[in-house]
């Protein structure tokens, strides 16, 4: 449902376009962003992947309405975004002090629904259904310090879930969980993202998870910031922590991910030309054996 | 956030802040809403609190309100830390003076004043069982925490190494305890101060308190109004000079090293 | 067993005070220092129920209003100051200089100023109790976490419903530990408000006491003083640990990593 062939004809949901961050310190200014342009179709999963210090958390924040641009504009579904819009909600990396401390899970994942004047009724069905679909039935009453990291920020999914936005940005959610944790929440992620449809931007440094996760990949310059590449993952729909990662094609596309971010490193800011998007391209196959398997998936790389 | 970068930065509008107080007394009196009998203008007060500064009588309660301070800060502070040292360091003492310490430290300082009145009169003294009373609870506190932050382990190392107990706690134990005792001493001395002027504005001992209860009882407003000044302003200055103090001792200290000077 | 223990360390110490203090007092004639048998008595005839009612609870009512008046005013003020920056830097050094002057020398002038009543008590209390419930109110508002204001911030919580879920919970921490500093702040001052200026209390019985040279009696009244102050601090440790609930298990758990 997510891959669309006719991609041309659909308005896209969330748009960047040039956007541009210049911070004023006391030694002068420095550019965190230089010119950042990429679009993200409805119901897409596309992960920004960049080397650290690439102004990934600057750019997440312009787009969630939490910092104002220095220049360029992002708009979500045909509107400017000036504040942080109603449609969007997003999952912080540090789990830890996103949740309110003093309220239960269950108070957390319901406080934005409150806020937002949704019934008793109907703000029941949709909490229980939202800490269903991250496997936290069982613990509502319990206060978020009281589990671990990664039940934190099933707690963090599931409050953003609940909230029914549009668009979920995540920055680096997984960044401080253990390995196996992390592979557990990344399928959460993509379960989620399968069952609602929702549209998500998925912020992380790490080259595997991006590749695992995304239909997309955008490959972030080092600061200051531009899109370096922008690399449609063209793997089976279906994923899975083992077979996915077993399969050439994954390796192959790790393998340019890696690659681009070491070009990235070395010129910053050089690659993308102002006030365009990077060319979508689609990494060519390399040995025979991939084809065959992505023979049912394959039509969902087709971009520019 | 925006407009916060126009407007001057923070030294300047505390100055602003402390004008426009100013001000606001200046007028308030001058316009009749009080009536300045009450409450003189600032402009007067400060007059005679300048004019304090050239006179030997307000010098000499000055010095009488901080050698009770003084003395009576060092006299609990010593108690205190000998005692929160013998009872931290014992696991059977701090928990049978527990009970007692939980009921004696709530009893309110000012409880002793007709005690202290009996026993001493009008003198230093009195002054001095108040502050020495109501400041030796807060470094015990302190104390006592501190040598419960003691690390077992730290301890522990030093016990294997062959060091003795009065070695441990000069190496181990002192230095975890060190950045307690400061804020405990911190803490004491605002107390200290209080007491010092309360005591003396209720008891009649010498000091500044006695010479504000004087001012109000004989009339001179404009004066009571300046020594209420001066106690402030000697709050000020043992507030930050203990926080130099304490900055000095503990600049080796990580919890010093990372504090954010506001 | 372990109860019986801890029943020990709860008494013991207690228990070894006052036999010292029995013993030394036998066949003593000391003025100052009365018999536990005697203060016992004089405890139990002197605090009657008529008392009660009318020296010490007008007193309790005037502790109540003036702390309740000052966490009111100092939490409100404390949020208005704190979530202003402006304005904060504007008020800090006069505040800072407020703090700084004992509250006991503010009687003379309250008194002065409105009279010698019970509104003068309270204001007493009040201009005493501020202080640290305000200080400590900025300073938590202040600390709000940043990760934490912009989750916040996306989910549009704003306005009445960020204090309420946000801003206040998140300072409620420091704002009790004001409260704390506020309690034995207001105790002293109602002693001395009615010491310095009254014709009832708890303050003045005691001076009265001590003035006619009636010792046990002005012990007795200390005592009195002192229950009331382990009464209210036993108070605030219930209601802190409801209150706080959250914050001291959120410290466990931060310092067993």
């Amino acid at each position: 449902m997510q891959s669309n062939p006719t991609e041309g004809s659909v308005q896209p949901l969330l748009s960047v376009r040039g956007v541009q961050k210049i911070y004023k310190v006391d030694a002068g200014e420095i550019e965190a962003v230089r010119n950042l342009t990429f679009d993200l179709r409805p119901g897409e999963l596309v992960c920004l992947v960049g080397p650290s210090g690439s102004g990934k958390t600057t750019l997440l924040k312009i787009i969630a309405g939490l910092m104002a641009p220095t220049s360029g504009e992002v708009v979500l579904a045909g509107k400017k975004v000036t504040e942080p819009p109603k449609d969007m909600a997003v999952v912080f990396q540090e789990y830890g002090r996103s949740l309110f401390p003093w309220m239960t899970v269950r108070g957390n994942v319901e406080l934005p629904l409150k806020n937002a004047g949704i019934a008793k009724a109907e703000r029941n069905q949709l909490v229980d259904d939202a800490l269903e679909a991250v496997g936290l039935a069982h613990v509502p009453t319990s206060y978020p310090w009281q589990l671990s990291g990664g039940m934190q920020q099933r707690v963090a999914i599931a409050r953003a879930v609940a909230y029914q936005p549009k668009v979920l940005l995540m920055d680096e959610p997984f960044a401080a969980v253990d390995a196996q944790t992390r592979a557990d929440l990344e399928d959460l992620v993509r379960s989620v993202w399968e069952k609602l449809g929702v549209t998500i931007l998925f912020v992380t440094h790490d080259i595997d998870e991006s590749v695992y996760l995304g239909e997309r990949v955008v490959v972030l310059s080092s600061s200051p910031t531009v899109v370096q590449e922008d690399i449609v993952i063209d793997l089976p729909e279906k994923r899975d922590q083992l077979t996915t990662r077993s399969l050439p094609r994954f390796v192959e596309l790790r393998n340019h991910v890696y690659e681009q971010i070491q070009i990235a490193k070395q010129n910053k800011g050089q690659a993308a030309p102002a006030a365009s998007a990077a060319p979508r391209t689609t990494v060519p196959h390399v040995s025979a054996a991939t084809h065959g398997v992505l023979a049912d998936g394959g039509g969902s790389g087709d971009g520019s | 956030m925006k407009s916060a970068k126009r407007l001057p930065t923070g030294p300047l509008l505390g100055l602003a802040g402390i004008l426009g107080f100013l001000l606001t007394w200046e007028l308030i009196p001058r316009l009749g809403v009080v009536n300045p009998r009450f409450l003189p203008p600032a402009s007067e007060v400060l007059g005679v609190f300048i004019n304090n500064l050239g006179l030997g009588a307000f010098w000499a309660a000055v010095v009488d309100t901080m050698t009770g301070w003084f003395l009576g800060l060092l006299i609990a502070t010593v108690a205190a830390v000998v005692l929160g040292l013998v009872i931290g360091s014992s696991n059977f003492l701090r928990k049978a003076t527990n009970s007692t310490i939980e009921f004696l430290r709530p009893i309110p300082s000012v409880a002793l004043i007709p005690l202290a009145v009996l026993l001493f009169g009008f003198r230093i003294e009195s002054t001095l069982l108040l502050v020495v009373y109501a400041s030796f609870w807060q470094v015990l506190i302190q104390v006592l925490y501190g040598v419960a932050d003691v690390d077992p382990v730290a301890n522990n190392t030093a016990k294997s190494f062959g060091l003795g107990r009065m070695a441990r706690i000069r190496y181990v134990v002192w230095p975890t305890t060190l950045p307690y005792l400061m804020t405990g001493v911190r803490l004491a001395a605002a107390v200290a101060l209080i007491l010092a002027i309360t005591a003396s504005l209720i008891i009649g001992s010498p000091g500044l308190g006695k010479e504000i209860a004087n001012a109000q009882s004989g009339g001179a407003i404009a004066q009571m109004y300046a020594l209420v000044l001066t106690t402030g302003v000697l709050g000020i200055l043992i507030n930050m000079g203990m926080r130099v103090v304490e900055r000095r001792t503990l600049s080796w200290h990580s919890s010093v090293r990372g504090e954010v000077v506001v | 067993m372990n109860t019986l223990k801890k029943a020990g360390y709860l008494v013991g110490l207690p228990a070894l005070l006052i036999f010292i203090w029995w013993f030394s007092t036998q066949g003593s004639t000391n003025f100052f220092v009365p018999k536990p048998g005697t203060l016992v008595e004089k405890f139990v005839t002197v605090w009657t129920w008529d008392r009660f009612m009318a020296d010490v609870l007008p007193s309790l009512i005037r502790l109540v209003a003036g702390i309740a008046l000052a966490i009111v005013l100092g939490t409100a003020l404390g949020i208005l100051v704190g979530t202003n920056r402006w304005l904060r830097s504007l008020l800090e050094p006069v505040l800072e200089f407020f703090r700084a002057i004992p509250p006991p020398v503010l009687i003379p002038v309250l008194m002065l100023l409105i009279g010698i009543n019970d509104q003068m008590k309270i204001a007493v209390i009040v201009s005493g109790c501020i202080w640290p419930v305000l200080l400590n109110t900025i300073e938590g508002v202040r600390a709000v976490d940043g990760v934490l204001s912009d989750s916040a911030r996306t989910f549009r919580i704003s306005g009445f419903a960020r204090l309420r879920y946000l801003v206040l919970p998140s300072a409620s921490p420091q704002i009790m530990a004001g409260v704390r500093q506020c309690l034995s702040i207001g105790l002293i001052l109602m002693v001395i408000s009615e010491m310095f200026a009254s014709s009832e209390g708890l303050g003045f019985t005691i001076v009265q006491f001590q003035r006619s040279f009636a010792i046990p009696e002005m012990w007795s009244g200390i005592v009195v003083l002192g229950l009331i102050g382990v009464a209210m601090s036993f108070l605030f440790q219930w209601s802190e640990r409801r209150i706080l609930g959250w914050y001291h298990g959120l410290r466990e758990v931060e310092h067993a990593e």
